[in-house]
């Protein structure tokens, strides 16, 4: 489903990788590993579009991901370092915008829903600035219940979150991947997914 | 779980920005007090010579329109790069363009309609008779839009550079020229007994080709900005 071949990418005069291959299929997890500042954050970047590689093809569906654009990106689920989440809307309210610019008109029960499966019950309505660094963290996470992309491409999803949710992660993640979805991740904490085989991509 | 459509993430882009405004409604009254001042200063600083207020009335409000819509556009996209939105935006399955043409009609109501509703009272003050005003209406209804839009490429363009906001000035307000021209020309014309139908029909025909050309190239001006 996604091939990639022979990318080579740079950040100013400095070359962060070169002459990277991988291909990823349903059902299968990746995690990119690497000291920091070796390029996991810009490989993943690269593969969302938002970065030109210097070189090589980011194949999806048989099709080089320069030409799908809008069709890739319905199928595509990022989760940056940011969490894109505004301080003066409330949790309800960042996660139904946030589903409705990824193309999906969420109703206010299944966003209600979702929010409590993270954890957020009672605070659905309070403004997010008032909510904890976890919590919003938590918010953004929320998009992963309501998503039908195929392909997550999410880095370091556990940064700030306790135990209880880096076990709730672990769950949406082998769930994604009993749907025959793809996963694609950096983190620096331990996290497996059970019965599934963990490919590692190592960068240095 | 429903899909959205095209024109349904136009009005989700446009209300969220609505609201976003209404709950930082400091930045909303800055503009507006901003223009208010401006143009209240003349008449305190030319003197109370009718004649000269009446002839210097439009280009004033124009000016300060255009000054006053300045102020704004370097919070247009600045929040959404600096929380990761954009990044989400640029992801849409919709495209592009269409978002940034909702930011942009988001702008134009948060920042350019109140001083369209607030030109005729400060008119007033320049005793501007009431068909010269309608003009000034009608023209600033034509061209602030234009404002936000040409404004929106630069705000696109200087976005995350440092000093970005003078930067973003000194881009905008030459292209800003023509809009000034016609738009204060057309108040002079009818005030000179003059038909205005030439000077408002290029504003008009300026608003479409901005319709159609500037969230195409603000959407190209984002995705460099966020390499």
């Amino acid at each position: 489903m996604l091939e990639v071949s022979n990318l080579a990418c740079s950040r100013g005069d400095h070359q962060l990788f070169c002459g990277l291959n991988f291909s990823l299929n349903p059902g299968q997890i990746m995690q990119v590993q690497g000291a920091n500042g070796s390029g996991k954050t810009s490989l993943l970047r690269t593969l969302c579009g938002f970065l030109m590689p210097d070189e090589g093809d980011i194949i999806w569906r048989g099709e080089s991901t320069r030409e799908l654009d809008e069709d890739y990106y319905a199928e595509l689920l990022y989760l940056g370092h940011l969490n894109a989440i505004k301080d003066e809307l409330s949790a309800l309210e960042n996660l139904r915008i946030s589903a409705g610019l990824s193309g999906i008109e969420l109703e206010e029960k299944e966003a209600i829903a979702a929010l409590r499966r993270m954890g957020l019950r009672g605070r659905e309505q309070l403004p997010t600035k008032v909510l904890s660094q976890g919590q919003r963290r938590r918010v953004a996470l929320a998009r992963l219940l309501v998503t039908d992309a195929k392909l997550w491409i999410l880095d370091e999803p556990l940064t700030a979150l306790d135990v209880g949710a880096v076990e709730l992660i672990q769950d949406l993640i082998a769930e994604h991947l009993a749907r025959q979805g793809m996963v694609i991740f950096t983190t620096h904490q331990p996290l497996s997914v059970a019965g599934i085989e963990m490919r590692t991509l190592s960068l240095s | 779980m429903k899909k959205s459509t095209m024109l349904g993430l136009l009005v989700l882009v446009i209300r969220r920005d609505l609201i976003l405004a209404m709950r930082r409604r400091a930045d909303v009254l800055t503009t507006l007090v901003f223009f208010v001042m401006v143009v209240s200063l003349f008449p305190l600083g030319v003197g109370p010579e009718l004649s000269m207020l009446r002839k210097m009335a439009p280009g004033v409000l124009w000016v300060a329109a255009l000054l006053a819509s300045m102020l704004s556009l370097g919070r247009l996209f600045l929040a959404d790069y600096l929380d990761g939105t954009l990044e989400q935006m640029m992801l849409a399955p919709q495209s592009l363009s269409m978002l940034v043409l909702g930011k942009m009609t988001a702008h134009w109501m948060v920042s350019g309609l109140p001083l369209v509703l607030m030109a005729p009272v400060l008119g007033l003050q320049f005793d501007m008779a009431g068909q010269a005003l309608g003009v000034l209406i009608i023209g600033l209804l034509l061209g602030t839009p234009i404002l936000s839009m040409i404004g929106a490429i630069g705000a696109a363009l200087t976005l995350g550079l440092r000093g970005g906001g003078v930067l973003l000035s000194l881009l905008v307000l030459p292209l800003c020229i023509p809009v000034l021209i016609f738009g204060a020309g057309a108040v002079e014309a009818i005030s000179s007994g003059l038909s205005i139908v030439s000077h408002l029909s290029l504003l008009g025909a300026m608003l479409v080709l901005a319709l159609v050309f500037t969230p195409w190239v603000t959407a190209h001006a984002l995705r460099i900005s966020m390499e």
